[in-house]
């Protein structure tokens, strides 16, 4: 256990984490699917003061996603189900991959697929262009081939995905996990034993809202993720025992809000944060939450962020 | 141009039945928006509800901008008891707003409800312009009447149970007015309100064959183009109300 610095007066933090080989100038990321391309949220924040981009999520070819309503708020949160609608790795290597290029911030592909095959052929385009510098698997999706189970909650089906991944390229290679299993630990192992270099988590809790009118699911997709500050206890505890079941550095993410939400997650565990439906609500949110952190560790004299991931007292 | 800015409330006052206009004051002038334009409205100072909510705007005069809502669920319930005084954050001006009627051409405005904020907001710069007509369910769904029939080149009113004008809906008096003319070549209709009477207009639209914009509503968490959670199906596939909208050539919407 490390104990706080005690040189209150200091104004010089060290925010750098390293994330299974991706150094990051600081720890806070934004989350995949709520951040677009980047280009959205450049008109009001300075992208270069972000640790990491995380983009929307990517399959190999176009997907339109659901129909309407994909959306529903609910009590400190929302429920989506968008349907993963994106413009395929092939349109985000041409269009919008020049622009994030511009910024001196890594850029952390997110992606996924319905069998093995294709998440192979998204991870292969995107390792080799220029400007992607980390991979975040998403294993939400269901595997058609295998009779639409999930990949992320079938311990055996999951290692096969990533163990396959692994082979095809040589970037760092985040898994993120979903919250949706029975026991989170045996699914953060599995990401390491497969080859991951990290794993990010929580993605969203599966979740439903009801039109008690009409008697009738308010999403047209019946169900959707929940995602939001609804969330956060359980992402945080989430966080606290991965950390304790593996080595590999975790990227927390559920209902951050603000720093001091994103001071729980590090303190829990995790090496990184990334925040997700906070910058619906306040496009500035990640600046402020970087801020924050910087304030906070300012004024508990601690001059290395890597001092306090990790240092929760139980 | 900053469009994420801090608003504090001037006036959130009651028109009439569960019509209310909300007057914020800015500090920055920020960017002047076009009508059909619309805000993201921060509601709670807690995180319940979470989203900011869509408005369109009503008007700006200089630093004020103004807003008319219904009470219709959670957020506009909050909203209405935000009180003088209150800091909030705001949003905006988003998406893309009405496309001017060129000089030969004819406009007909169209209102449902409280969405006669945006279609106000044009017929206030189309001065003397436009045929307005605007529709509800009894009287006190109607607000602003009398400052619209001032810019207005006439203003038809009807509403479902004859409380005033004409009873009927906003497509009786639409289609009267229509019989009524010869050519449909130079007319232009810009449309907002509930959903049934977008496509009811819609319709009306495409049998006719006059050209013409909707204003489209969906659920909306950012406003900014990010969520994707807005969409609504086109012949170009889906598209986003808050950025490629929410005003939409009527002929280019598929009706589910």
């Amino acid at each position: 256990m490390k104990l706080f610095g005690n040189n209150k007066n200091s104004s010089t933090v060290d925010l750098s984490v390293n994330i299974g080989g991706l150094k990051l100038k600081n720890p806070v990321m934004t989350a995949s699917g709520t951040f677009g391309y980047g280009a959205e949220y450049s008109e009001f924040i300075d992208l270069n003061r972000l640790g990491a981009i995380i983009v929307k999520g990517l399959s190999y070819t176009p997907r339109e996603g659901n129909p309407v309503p994909r959306i529903v708020e609910t009590p400190a949160g929302m429920l989506n189900a968008i349907g993963l609608q994106n413009i395929g790795t092939e349109a985000f290597i041409k269009e919008k991959l020049p622009f994030l290029r511009k910024f001196k911030t890594p850029v952390i592909t997110n992606f996924f697929g319905d069998s093995i095959d294709e998440f192979k052929k998204s991870a292969e385009a995107l390792s080799s262009a220029d400007g992607v510098h980390a991979l975040e698997m998403n294993i939400s999706c269901p595997n058609k081939k295998a009779g639409w189970i999930i990949f992320g909650t079938d311990p055996k089906v999951m290692g096969k995905a990533v163990s396959s991944v692994r082979k095809t390229t040589k970037l760092p290679l985040i898994v993120k996990l979903t919250p949706n299993v029975t026991d989170i630990c045996v699914m953060a192992k599995v990401a390491e034993d497969s080859g991951a270099d990290a794993i990010s988590m929580i993605n969203t809790i599966t979740g439903m809202a009801i039109d008690i009118r009409r008697r009738t699911p308010i999403l047209a997709n019946v169900v959707g993720g929940l995602s939001g500050p609804a969330i956060r206890p359980v992402a945080v505890r989430m966080v606290w025992q991965a950390h304790k079941a593996v080595k590999i550095p975790i990227i927390g993410i559920g209902g951050i809000m603000t720093a001091q939400d994103a001071l729980e997650f590090l303190i829990a565990g995790a090496r990184g944060v990334a925040v997700g439906t906070a910058n619906f609500v306040n496009p500035h949110a990640t600046i402020e939450i970087i801020d924050g952190i910087e304030k906070f560790l300012i004024e508990e004299g601690v001059h290395n962020i890597n001092d306090i991931i990790g240092s929760l007292w139980t | 141009m900053n469009k994420y800015l801090t608003a504090t409330i001037k006036e959130n006052s009651r028109i009439n039945g569960s019509n209310n206009l909300l007057a914020l004051y800015i500090k920055d002038t920020s960017e002047n928006p076009v009508p059909g334009q619309f805000y993201m409205l921060e509601v709670s100072s807690s995180y319940d509800p979470l989203l900011k909510r869509p408005l369109s705007i009503f008007r700006k005069i200089n630093n004020e901008l103004q807003f008319l809502y219904r009470i219709k669920g959670k957020g506009t319930e909050k909203l209405q008891k935000m009180r003088e005084g209150t800091n909030i954050s705001i949003i905006g001006p988003l998406g893309n707003g009405y496309p001017l009627p060129s000089e030969k051409q004819i406009p007909l405005l169209i209102a449902g409800g409280v969405g006669v904020a945006s279609i106000f907001s044009l017929a206030e710069k189309l001065d003397k312009k436009a045929y307005v007509f605007y529709g509800g369910r009894n009287k006190d769904e109607l607000v602003m009447k009398d400052e619209i029939r001032n810019f207005a080149k006439e203003l038809f009113i009807s509403t479902d149970d004859g409380s005033e004008g004409e009873k009927g809906t906003v497509i009786d008096i639409l289609n009267k007015f229509l019989d009524s003319q010869g050519s449909m070549e130079s007319l232009v209709i810009y449309v907002c309100g509930p959903l049934p009477m977008l496509r009811a207009v819609a319709e009306v639209a495409v049998n006719k064959k006059i050209a013409g914009y909707i204003s489209a509503e969906e659920n909306m968490a950012c406003g900014i183009g990010a969520c994707l959670g807005c969409v609504i199906k086109t012949k170009h596939n889906y598209k986003r109300v808050c950025r490629e909208g929410p005003v939409f050539s009527i002929h280019e919407i598929i009706w589910e």
